[in-house]
């Protein structure tokens, strides 16, 4: 039974890293924000499951928070905003893709590597997976930088915030309660700034594009 | 048991301290001119006439000791009164008690609320120089510190409006922080560790030679940065002439002094052994301010400009005895290093009456006319009679002519000089003998700068015909009563320091004792009072007292030859024009005529532009500046640096958010990297 937890967390956390390569190489505003949402929902079920392995009660409202807000509220709030703002379909210039696919492979390398003392030393079930939840974050990391949509990085920063929960999950089962609630409650915070940011960003630049943000520069 | 004998000196000094703040408080709160002119700066002379009295009451008995619960939980401030800090003490209350009493007259056309804040920062100032000479450890050293050079920049930055004393009061304010930063590394490398930093644990810790070394440098430097040491002098010539006179009395007279304390309290205190190339450092420092110092101020036509000049050659002058000190207390020539040790507090407490009663004299010259530019005055001795009488005594003082206060120093210090030879170190009896002569050709040009000071200002005729800086010739008034009260005080003290040095190093013994162990040994039984002899009476003595007499009576002969052979043959006419057949007061020597040949000789020291006019000019038009070539050398130099680099930063800003993540991205990678 354990067993058979343990390898339903690797493949959770598998599919964990796949989206984040997805995430990384997909250019429609679109389909990062279905990504973004599958990838919450990845989370919730993984967390789901080491709950229930574990025994461990309040990482059931840690799924169920992360289902309500990471799958539900934000992706319906982005959707409404990609409407409002009339970018649902763009198409994003990006660097290279297949270079960027290369320096994330070297990322979750490294992260693996950074992994592997620490996961020795962590006495969970799911100690092997922080390698991936280290990468997923490095990766969102890198998402951000290489994007020049405003939407786009902030789908980025979310997706951030989504492997340092995965990555706690793995460690120690979670961070306590209090600094999970106030944690969900900042992404919802700043999702709402953000949100209004970008309608303000447009109407200065007539683009949410951030290159232009380069004219605020002094000189 | 009655309250006298319970009462400490060191809780006299301190309740001045106190009286000082209510003072300055006092001040803020009235802001009427005529209460704090009539009672706030008299009550604050007052003040300082009680801390003269018991640092003088304490100069020769046990250290005093006082913990204040003031400061940090659990980091109280620690106060002592010893002989060093009595004397410097003394020279802060006696030199202020005459300019608290000038400043009674001097700020009385002031407006108020200025003159509150101005009374408040003032005294505030007063107070916190104290502080420094009674502070024993490092925290509340460095508090005082502070407080003293955020008070006098304000003070400094009275006249605000104009863009000038600005930017004097930004480069003072940010060489006094250069130097309080190193100052505070010096205490930091002193405590050796310990995490204590009271100064006793201080002398406790026995540094190794390399950092006992390293703090002793980084001490000259910061100290070096308030009295202004070469290369670092360039904010006094600046914030002198700025800062009103008595302010600028008050900084170059005391303030500079706070500095030659720190070096005194550090090298001789602090540090337990110290090394022979320390005093040679100091001393060629020394040699070569004091030399810098005197040339610049023969070439300067602004006569506050000229003044701060001379306060650089004296704190060379200071700083030279200091740095011979250290050179014979190292090969352990202690009644040498007195010798030396006392010419240089001797010299310490003369510039402190001399320059600050030069510095009010230039006061009342400047309320007098409206004008500092030594160009535009002259024949002051005509309108201004008192004042000229009070301001040759300084200036006859700086220059340092027998019987005055100046001429005992410099002489004390000459004797150290000539009877140093035998010293364990060839290299070092080569430089003395330089040394010597170096000294005496500062000595000498401070003669001619202090000739040329007082001839432009006071001798010959108004240059502007009948227009006196702003004013007309006529309308030109002598100084009140609280000015002239202010600068009797000061000259008297200088008359006094120089007619009975006996009396004075008698005092001063008692400070050489504590730092070298050894006084100077002038014993009234041995010579008696009338004759100073600093060694032996066979090498050199120096009686001032009959010295004065033969002066006073070679003159009064001279007065009454004259009046006797010449008297009713004296026949007034018209006098051969030499091609000359009108003259005019233009004609006069100007104050950069004066200073054209030191300029010529020493050309290469200045940086001069000059506009000469043609032959054929129809108006035409001189103008001449000296600048100082320290400057370009040294600090533009460290300001293009400074550009560069921040130029070379701010291409690391983009205004691309893509950059800037990539900037954490990279960092973290590193970090993650490090940590591992």
């Amino acid at each position: 039974m354990l067993n058979f937890a343990g390898q339903l967390i690797n493949l959770f956390a598998a599919m964990l890293l796949l989206i984040s390569f997805a995430m990384l190489s997909q250019r429609r505003v679109l389909s990062l924000i279905n990504l973004f949402a599958l990838q919450g929902l990845v989370l919730a079920v993984s967390t789901t499951v080491v709950a229930y392995s574990s025994n461990q009660h309040h990482l059931y409202y840690s799924a169920g928070l992360t289902l309500l807000l990471k799958v539900l509220v934000l992706p319906w709030i982005l959707h409404r905003l990609i409407r409002k703002l009339n970018v649902k379909w763009d198409v994003e210039t990006m660097f290279n893709i297949p270079t960027t696919m290369l320096v994330g492979i070297v990322l979750v390398v490294f992260a693996f590597n950074l992994a592997a003392p620490i996961s020795q030393m962590a006495g969970t079930i799911t100690r092997g997976t922080l390698g991936i939840a280290m990468a997923c974050v490095l990766l969102s990391f890198l998402m951000m930088i290489t994007r020049s949509k405003a939407v786009p990085q902030v789908i980025g920063f979310l997706a951030m915030e989504n492997g340092l929960f995965f990555a706690a999950t793995s460690t120690s089962y979670g961070m306590p309660m209090v600094v999970e609630l106030g944690i969900a409650l900042d992404v919802l915070i700043g999702m709402f700034i953000l949100g209004i940011f970008f309608f303000q960003i447009r109407e200065t630049f007539d683009s949410l594009d951030l290159k232009h943000m380069e004219k605020l520069k002094e000189d | 048991m009655t309250i006298a004998s319970t009462l400490l000196p060191i809780d006299v000094a301190l309740g001045a301290v106190v009286c000082w703040l209510l003072l300055g408080l006092a001040g803020l709160l009235l802001q009427n001119t005529m209460a704090i002119t009539r009672y706030i700066f008299p009550a604050g002379a007052l003040a300082a006439l009680l801390l003269a009295a018991a640092a003088l009451s304490n100069l020769g008995g046990d250290s005093n000791v006082a913990v204040l619960p003031l400061g940090l939980p659990d980091l109280p401030f620690h106060l002592r009164l010893d002989a060093l800090s009595a004397f410097f003490l003394l020279l802060l209350g006696a030199a202020s008690v005459g300019i608290s009493l000038y400043s009674a007259g001097y700020f009385r056309d002031m407006e108020g609320s200025a003159l509150g804040l101005l009374c408040f920062e003032y005294h505030i100032f007063l107070a916190s120089m104290a502080l420094v000479f009674m502070a024993d450890d490092a925290y509340l050293f460095m508090v005082a510190w502070e407080t003293m050079a955020l008070s006098s920049y304000f003070l400094v930055t009275t006249d605000h409006h104009v863009a000038q004393t600005r930017r004097a009061g930004f480069l003072y304010l940010l060489i006094a922080h250069i130097g309080a930063i190193a100052i505070l590394l010096s205490f930091g490398v002193m405590q050796g560790g310990q995490g204590d930093y009271t100064f006793a644990s201080m002398r406790d810790a026995h540094l190794n030679a390399f950092w006992a070394s390293a703090t002793f440098l980084l001490a000259l430097f910061g100290f070096g940065a308030k009295a202004g040491i070469l290369p670092l002098h360039v904010w006094l010539p600046e914030a002198h002439p700025a800062a009103p006179s008595p302010i600028s009395a008050m900084m170059s007279g005391i303030m500079l002094k706070t500095a030659i304390y720190g070096i005194l309290r550090v090298s001789f205190d602090l540090l337990d052994t110290p090394q022979w190339w320390w005093g040679a450092l100091a001393l060629t420092l020394g040699l070569l301010t004091a030399l810098y110092g005197v040339l610049f101020a023969a070439v300067q036509t602004d006569m506050k400009r000229l003044l701060a000049y001379s306060s650089i050659e004296n704190i060379g002058i200071i700083l030279t005895g200091i740095g011979l000190a250290i050179v014979f207390h190292s090969f352990q020539k202690e009644a040498l290093a007195a010798l030396a040790l006392t010419a240089a507090l001797y010299h310490s407490f003369n510039h402190a009456f001399m320059k600050g009663l030069l510095f009010l004299g230039t006061g009342s010259v400047l309320h007098a006319t409206g004008e500092r530019n030594l160009g535009k005055l002259g024949g002051l001795i005509h309108r201004m009679p008192k004042l000229a009488l009070l301001v040759l005594v300084g200036t006859l003082a700086l220059a340092g002519l027998p019987p005055l206060n100046g001429f005992v120093s410099e002489w004390l210090l000459l004797q150290a000089f000539l009877l140093s030879p035998g010293l364990p170190h060839s290299y070092l009896n080569m430089l003395i003998p330089i040394a010597a002569a170096a000294l005496a050709l500062a000595a000498a040009l401070a003669g001619y700068v202090m000739v040329k000071f007082y001839g432009v200002i006071f001798l010959g005729q108004p240059r502007g015909s009948d227009v006196v800086g702003q004013k007309a010739f006529d309308d030109v008034h002598d100084v009140g009563i609280w000015e002239r009260i202010g600068l009797t005080w000061l000259a008297l003290g200088c008359i006094l320091l120089g007619v009975f040095p006996v009396f004075f190093i008698l005092h001063i013994d008692f400070v050489s004792q504590l730092l070298v162990g050894h006084t100077l040994g002038v014993s009234a039984a041995q010579t008696g009072w009338l004759w100073l002899t600093p060694i032996q009476p066979e090498r050199a003595s120096y009686s001032p007292l009959i010295l004065f007499v033969i002066i006073i009576v070679g003159v009064l002969f001279t007065l009454y030859g004259v009046k006797k052979f010449y008297h009713g043959r004296l026949r007034r006419g018209p006098a051969w024009d030499c091609g000359y057949p009108e003259q005019t007061a233009r004609m006069q020597d100007t104050a950069e005529g004066f200073g054209q040949p030191i300029r010529q000789i020493f050309q290469l020291f200045f940086g001069i532009t000059r506009e000469v006019p043609g032959p054929f000019d129809k108006k035409p038009h001189y103008h001449g500046e000296t600048s100082d070539r320290l400057w370009e050398w040294c600090y533009l130099p460290i300001a293009r640096l400074t550009d560069k680099i921040s130029a070379l930063t701010g291409k690391l800003q983009h205004g691309r958010i893509h950059a800037y993540l990539l900037y954490s991205f990279v960092t973290l990678l590193a970090l993650l990297a490090f940590v591992r």
